[in-house]
């Protein structure tokens, strides 16, 4: 098997275990669904200068459900006992990682998918016109969030206080993914072209390849016994 | 001999903090519009490139406990870490009180302002994991941590640095921006602080290891017994 081939065979098994128990995903829509509820309340669409934060609402939801999820990735696999047979597998353990890493950002795809739908109507903002560059940010934003997501939850799935300590390894590194997210996001609700985001989308890309550089090398580290 | 060296060691940091302290308070002049609060200028750029230093010291050292598996590598990010989080502490003390009375807010959300909050954060957190990692891995996961958070550091700067910075640059490329006894005073403190530095970090090595051997012995005591 070669390398793509391994990363779908990993995939799949995250997605048959995910449809026949469908806990991730559904934790994670509501949630997120919650957040935007509760943004609701505290921001009601209509009233002047909402639009401003707009990226931030969308952000704050993307990110907790999406680390919600993440955080389930490695501690459901440490808790039922697999991670053991996972690597076991006769694949690299870099291998592992981005089979991970690609599952996990097809769930939180999917629960940004669902939240935009949601948004969209309960804010009643017209997203249509400027759908292909945000969803390029989004892309580009989530895939930096589950190339540390990943390798975090593993690291948390082994200590004490599993999802407190996830929050805090993934928040102070996210900081640039998430200012650069919610600014481009900005700019494009206000307008702007993809040009004038290009500093912005210059960062998302650096942070992204850097850091799946870094965890596809560490990772056989932070899995060993 | 180590003895000696280490006394010798001792007696220099102390005598150069001396200086420092008197360099500080009675050789640099008073600057001409910020006054006396431009003092803490000194204690804030000092902790400022120390904590840097702390912080890269964890990265090597990190990188070199990976392939290497030593433990004394392993103690040695681990004691710059704490380190390098004192230092970075003392510099957001030390900047909001010169910020109040020369921008009039304690806090901006300027480029270095926030990269350093960012970076204690990252170093609280390496701290945390830490404590809270189970004995066996704990080393592994704060390297790979200690890895991925010292490359955080410039892509947050550049991150943040697309607003505008308000933080006086006193270093440029150009030259120093400080009349020269300003300058010499800077110079002392950061020899004090340095070898403060690595008195400090010396001491928690050792520590560490005298704990360890502790454990060790405790363990040991532990299974005679049992026997």
């Amino acid at each position: 098997m070669n390398f793509l081939n391994k990363v779908r065979t990993i995939v799949w098994k995250d997605f048959t275990h995910e449809l026949r128990s469908r806990e991730m995903l559904i934790s994670m829509c509501v949630f997120s669904f919650l957040v935007i509820i509760i943004f609701n309340f505290a921001f009601p669409p209509g009233v002047e200068d909402v639009d401003w934060i707009i990226p931030g609402i969308l952000w704050v939801a993307f990110i907790f459900s999406g680390l919600l999820g993440i955080g389930r990735s490695f501690g459901v696999e440490k808790d039922k006992g697999s991670l053991q047979g996972l690597l076991l597998c006769p694949v690299e353990r870099g291998t592992i990682y981005v089979g991970k890493m690609v599952g996990n950002f097809i769930f939180m795809s999917m629960m940004e998918a669902f939240t935009l739908v949601i948004f969209t109507i309960l804010f009643n903002v017209n997203l249509f016109p400027i759908l292909i560059p945000l969803v390029l940010i989004i892309v580009l934003g989530t895939v930096g969030f589950t190339v540390v997501g990943t390798i975090f939850s593993a690291i948390s799935a082994n200590t004490r206080a599993r999802d407190v300590m996830l929050s805090m390894l993934v928040f102070p590194i996210a900081v640039p993914l998430i200012i650069a997210s919610i600014k481009a996001t900005g700019k494009i609700l206000d307008g702007k072209s993809l040009s004038e985001i290009y500093s912005w989308l210059k960062i998302l890309v650096a942070f992204d390849v850097t850091f799946l550089l870094v965890s596809y090398l560490t990772f056989h580290f932070v899995v060993e016994e | 001999m180590r003895r000696w060296v280490r006394i010798v060691f001792e007696v220099t940091t102390l005598t150069t903090m001396v200086g420092a302290l008197y360099a500080i308070f009675l050789y640099a002049p008073i600057e001409k519009t910020m006054g006396i609060i431009q003092k803490i200028f000194y204690f804030h750029v000092s902790s400022a490139f120390l904590s840097f230093v702390a912080f890269f010291i964890v990265f090597v050292a990190s990188i070199l406990f990976l392939y290497r598996r030593d433990r004394k590598w392993d103690i040695l990010a681990q004691s710059s870490a704490e380190i390098g989080v004192i230092f970075c502490t003392l510099v957001l003390i030390t900047g909001p009180i010169w910020a109040k009375p020369i921008w009039n807010v304690w806090w901006t959300w300027d480029p270095r302002l926030t990269t350093t909050l960012i970076l204690w954060f990252i170093y609280v957190s390496y701290l945390m994991l830490r404590k809270m990692a189970g004995e066996g891995q704990r080393a592994t996961f704060t390297a790979v941590f200690g890895i991925i958070g010292f490359i955080n550091v410039p892509i947050t700067f550049f991150a943040i640095r697309i607003w505008r910075t308000i933080h006086p640059i006193v270093i440029r490329s150009s030259g120093i921006n400080i009349t020269s006894p300003m300058l010499n005073t800077l110079i002392i403190t950061l020899v004090a602080f340095t070898l403060l530095f690595f008195h400090l970090l010396m001491a928690r090595m050792r520590l560490e290891r005298i704990r360890e051997g502790y454990e060790e012995m405790k363990a040991l005591l532990e299974e005679q017994e049992n026997r």
